[in-house]
């Protein structure tokens, strides 16, 4: 049984000009103890997906399908069986640590608080469990440390502070959206070196939400590529990487500049990302697609194997001509 | 290999696009007023009792000072509202007719708070912009003077002003004008250190546009929003300081009158059985007010870029 | 200075007076060196990336250029010309050589001007006189060149895309026909599809109009791709300067290695395998710099005299300058 079964997986939003479908149709699973990385750009439906799943939706927002954890449904759950699942079995960090500390609340506090709560611990063996969870994540002085306010620490170190709250019930598995988007390289690699060792070590699973395909190449098992709120390929990170099938993902891997290689021209997708408003009918990137073809901005496709390695992508032309 | 398209970006861009006039802010602002329907009809019940006092006059049978003998002193029995009498809105203790009494009162007080907001905003707007975009200790300097003069008890010395020289309209434009431009200066000027330091500013002056076009075409046309906004909620705040200096006795001068003074009028008398002097005047006072609060309300909900 | 060098910096110096939460309205503010000394030149057609992560003074170094900031010393020598030592009215005629585009495409773009008016501004800025009809020529000519259809020039800003606004704010810079177009952070803001875009948007005009570039960013990806020659900065001071390949294959500086190491390649085989060299600790606060090389709270090769004596930024080999105790 996997860990995290996701199934037909819709969220739609009510806005004044109607109904925009942010996510449509999202399927997948994640195994105990692996990283999935789900790569997209703006209106890609990435971050809404985990927003969808964790009952993190704004008001105005709906979720459908079906959300397994550990077997049991977790979708639409009443808040207050929520709030036990999100500190005990699923943790997020988000992108702005900032905003996600209460900037009034000692560090101490905020993290004694869920150590209180959710395990009934006493309010020093909380203390003791919360500066060993500072060490872990690798934050020097911790002792002292944890009496300082949010605003008192750096971006990187936030984000580390960030890390620890969200390990301190050792959940099962952590939702880490865009992580390390706001940081400098240099941080970004220590805190994803940081995620990787804990991974290891808590031995939990990872989704890791992404629009950086380096961070992503180092940091995952398996990879889902969406785009306009829709699967467009999903497999493992080395497969999709060496030999992308889909023409999506052929466009994103060609189009980063890599440090590594000197080509004169980036290739491009041509066109702009897509307008939630106007949903489309067939395949949500046959605009941009050099491939399209007429059956292509009539049906939509569904995912399909590429071969027996778990590896599935939505479209209608054939591998080999997009190879 | 993926061959990039040329073509296939301009086909995507004429199929977004039709030629013609864009869509401007203004036009989306307009677009999301006219759904606040609290708004819509505000500006309609506004615009009929403005039609009104200009309108009203031709159907009025007595002019405002015109004393009906008939009723003097025995308002309670004879002056009461009615069509035969050409009394519609019925007569006051003198004898005058209520009807155009009110009508009068509407022109004077919808003309005071108008005139006096727009006095206050051209001036708030223009002290307020340059403090914000000259900044320094101009801008310190010019912002405390708004700090002393804001503590001023504007009623207290609006009082003094008018005992002192004597009670005119024109004395009170000069009481009122005096001080009401204060907050609008405060928040011009907070809006243009807001927007001194967008991108957008910042391109104009590495292009080398100057200061005087800067303030005028980059800076001006981005605060109207905001400005457009706070007149139309310093209209009520005058006529309501109009309306109270005039129910203290120190307003108009008779025979004008305005809504303020009717309204002192009508209340001394209440307890004799002549409600219809008080209830005129406070219909149309409370509900221009409210509609000037739905149409500021309206206004600003429609302007905020977060809206988008 | 050879015939194509179109800019010289020579030790430019930039401060701000700041002031801590308790001090009184009377104590002297202390100063952070936001720019520390920084020379450089660029030739035409060249572009020189500048690369440095958070406080690193890349931003307040393009804006002590165009004159945005006040210059504590040091020149800016444009076709031998000290922009420093002018007034803003001399200045300003050489404002139609230098042109700047910004990080958010959007914010930088007047929201109450048609796309028509905010690209014709320049022109009519310092073109009073052109007629009517010649300012329509000019800006379709550069609506086009910029990829943008010009029917579409009484649009206004909000109805446009990031990569379309950031082509806007191109199009506008380009109307003078500048010889420098500094960029700062054109497209840290935009999708990785759009930002290929842009990038080759940006090297097509620099060949076709003999463009030169400051290219500012944080990622260093980008900027290689782009750049002739890249300068790397750290708390305001130069570190290393050297040609875009030369940086990325023999990176001299301790910083400058661990910055590579530190950027993630697309490709799962090369990023599993790699060695990172972390760089521990926190950003030293800029008003307290540390003594001797700024750098060395953090690098692994410090020594004593890294503490006592300030590296001096001399070329190491051809082309490749590094200001290092222990360079490589």
């Amino acid at each position: 049984m996997s860990l995290l079964e996701v199934s037909n997986l819709k969220v739609e939003f009510k806005t004044t000009d109607g109904i925009v479908s942010a996510v449509n149709n999202v399927n997948f699973s994640l195994e105990e103890g692996k990283i999935l990385a789900i790569v997209g750009e703006s209106g890609s439906g990435k971050s809404q997906t985990v927003f969808g799943m964790t009952g993190l939706l704004d008001h105005n927002g709906s979720a459908t399908g079906s959300v397994k954890f550990e077997g049991e449904e977790i979708l639409n759950l009443p808040n207050q069986k929520l709030n036990q699942i999100r500190a005990e079995k699923i943790a997020m960090i988000f992108q702005d640590p900032m905003t996600s500390l209460n900037p009034y609340v000692r560090v101490s506090n905020q993290m004694t608080e869920v150590l209180i709560h959710h395990q009934g611990l006493s309010k020093s063996d909380a203390l003791k469990q919360s500066i060993s969870m500072l060490d872990a994540v690798r934050i020097p002085d911790s002792s002292n440390r944890i009496r300082m306010y949010p605003h008192e620490f750096s971006g990187g170190m936030r984000q580390r502070v960030m890390i620890a709250m969200s390990l301190l019930c050792r959940p099962k598995l952590l939702v880490a959206d865009e992580p390390t988007t706001a940081l400098d390289v240099t941080v970004q690699a220590q805190i994803m070196q940081l995620l990787a060792d804990l991974q290891k070590d808590f031995g939990m699973s990872i989704i890791l939400i992404s629009h950086d395909l380096g961070v992503v190449a180092g940091n995952s098992d398996e990879m889902l590529v969406m785009y306009s709120g829709e699967i467009m390929e999903i497999g493992k990170t080395e497969s999709l990487y060496a030999k992308p099938t889909h023409p999506y993902t052929q466009g994103l891997m060609s189009a980063v500049p890599r440090l590594n290689d000197s080509e004169e021209r980036l290739t491009t997708i041509p066109g702009n990302p897509p307008n939630m408003m106007k949903p489309s009918e067939g395949c949500p990137f046959s605009p941009r697609c050099n491939f399209a073809n007429d059956t292509c901005s009539n049906v939509s496709p569904i995912l399909s194997k590429v071969n027996k390695d778990d590896h599935y992508r939505a479209c209608h032309v054939a591998t080999e001509e997009i190879l | 290999m993926i061959v990039v398209n040329k073509n296939k970006i301009k086909d995507m861009a004429e199929n977004l696009y039709e030629s013609g006039a864009g869509r401007s802010l203004w036009k989306d602002a307009r677009i999301r007023f006219i759904q606040n329907k609290a708004a819509t009809i505000s500006l309609f019940i506004l615009l009929a009792i403005v039609s009104f006092s200009f309108i009203g006059p031709y159907f009025a049978v007595w002019n405002y000072e015109q004393i009906d003998w008939n009723a003097m002193g025995s308002a309670a029995r004879v002056g009461m509202p009615s069509i035969e009498s050409g009394h519609f809105f019925g007569t006051d203790d003198l004898g005058r007719d209520i009807y155009s009494r009110v009508i009068q009162g509407t022109q004077i007080s919808l003309m005071v708070g108008v005139l006096g907001a727009t006095v206050a905003v051209i001036v708030g707007t223009l002290y307020g912009a340059t403090s914000g975009y000259l900044g320094g200790k101009t801008d310190q300097i010019m912002m405390r003077i708004v700090d002393i003069l804001m503590s001023i008890p504007y009623m207290f010395v609006l009082i003094l002003l008018l005992v002192v020289f004597g009670r005119s309209i024109g004395m009170l434009f000069i009481g009122i004008g005096l001080l009401s431009w204060l907050d609008m200066s405060r928040i011009v000027r907070g809006q243009t250190l807001n927007l001194k330091n967008k991108e957008f500013i910042e391109a104009a002056k590495v292009t080398g546009v100057s200061d005087f076009k800067i303030i005028t075409r980059h800076i001006v046309p981005n605060l109207l929003g905001i400005v457009a906004v706070y007149a139309t909620l310093l209209v009520p705040g005058i006529i309501l300081a109009e309306s109270f200096i005039s129910f203290l006795g120190l307003g108009v001068q008779e025979p004008s009158t305005s809504w303020g003074a009717l309204i002192s009028e009508g209340a001394g008398t209440i307890s004799y059985d002549t409600e219809w002097q008080l209830l005129f005047p406070l219909a149309f006072f409370v509900v221009s007010l409210f509609c000037f609060y739905f149409i500021g309300d309206g206004l600003r909900d429609a302007l905020d870029p977060k809206e988008r | 200075m050879s015939d194509h060098t179109i800019l010289e910096v020579e030790n430019l110096k930039v401060n701000f007076d700041v002031s801590s939460e308790g001090d009184m309205p009377w104590t002297k503010p202390k100063k952070l060196q936001a720019v520390n000394d920084i020379s450089f030149t660029l030739n035409a057609g060249e572009t020189l990336g500048i690369v440095g992560e958070s406080g690193c003074g890349k931003s307040t170094l393009a804006r002590a250029i165009v004159k945005m900031v006040p210059a504590e010393s040091g020149e800016v020598l444009w076709l031998g010309n000290d922009l420093l030592s002018l007034s803003d009215s001399e200045t300003r005629p050489y404002r139609k050589q230098i042109q700047m585009i910004f990080q958010d495409p959007l914010a930088s773009l007047n929201p109450r001007m048609n796309i028509g008016e905010i690209i014709a501004e320049p022109l009519r800025t310092h073109y009073p006189k052109t007629s009517e009809s010649d300012v329509q020529a000019r800006v379709s000519d550069v609506m086009n060149k910029v990829g943008l259809l010009d029917n579409l020039l009484n649009r206004y800003p909000h109805e446009f895309s990031g990569g379309q606004c950031q082509r806007i704010g191109i199009a506008r810079a380009l109307i003078l026909k500048p010889k420098l177009i500094i960029c700062d952070e054109p497209v840290s803001a935009l999708d990785v599809s759009i930002q290929a875009q842009v990038v080759n948007l940006l090297m097509d005009l620099q060949e076709e109009m003999e463009l030169a570039l400051i290219f500012i960013a944080h990622d260093l990806s980008v900027v290689k791709h782009i750049s002739t020659k890249i300068m790397v900065l750290y708390l305001g001071n130069m570190v290393e300067l050297a040609n875009s390949d030369d940086i990325y294959q023999n990176p001299s500086h301790p910083y400058t290695q661990a910055l590579i190491s530190a950027v993630p390649i697309p490709d799962p085989n090369i990023e599993k395998n790699k060695e990172l060299i972390l760089i521990e600790g926190d950003l030293p606060s800029p008003v307290n710099p540390p003594s001797g090389c700024v750098f060395r709270t953090r690098c692994h090769k410090a020594q004593d005299i890294c503490s006592q004596k300030k590296p001096e930024f001399i070329e190491s080999s051809k082309s490749h300058s590094v200001a290092c105790h222990f360079h490589d």
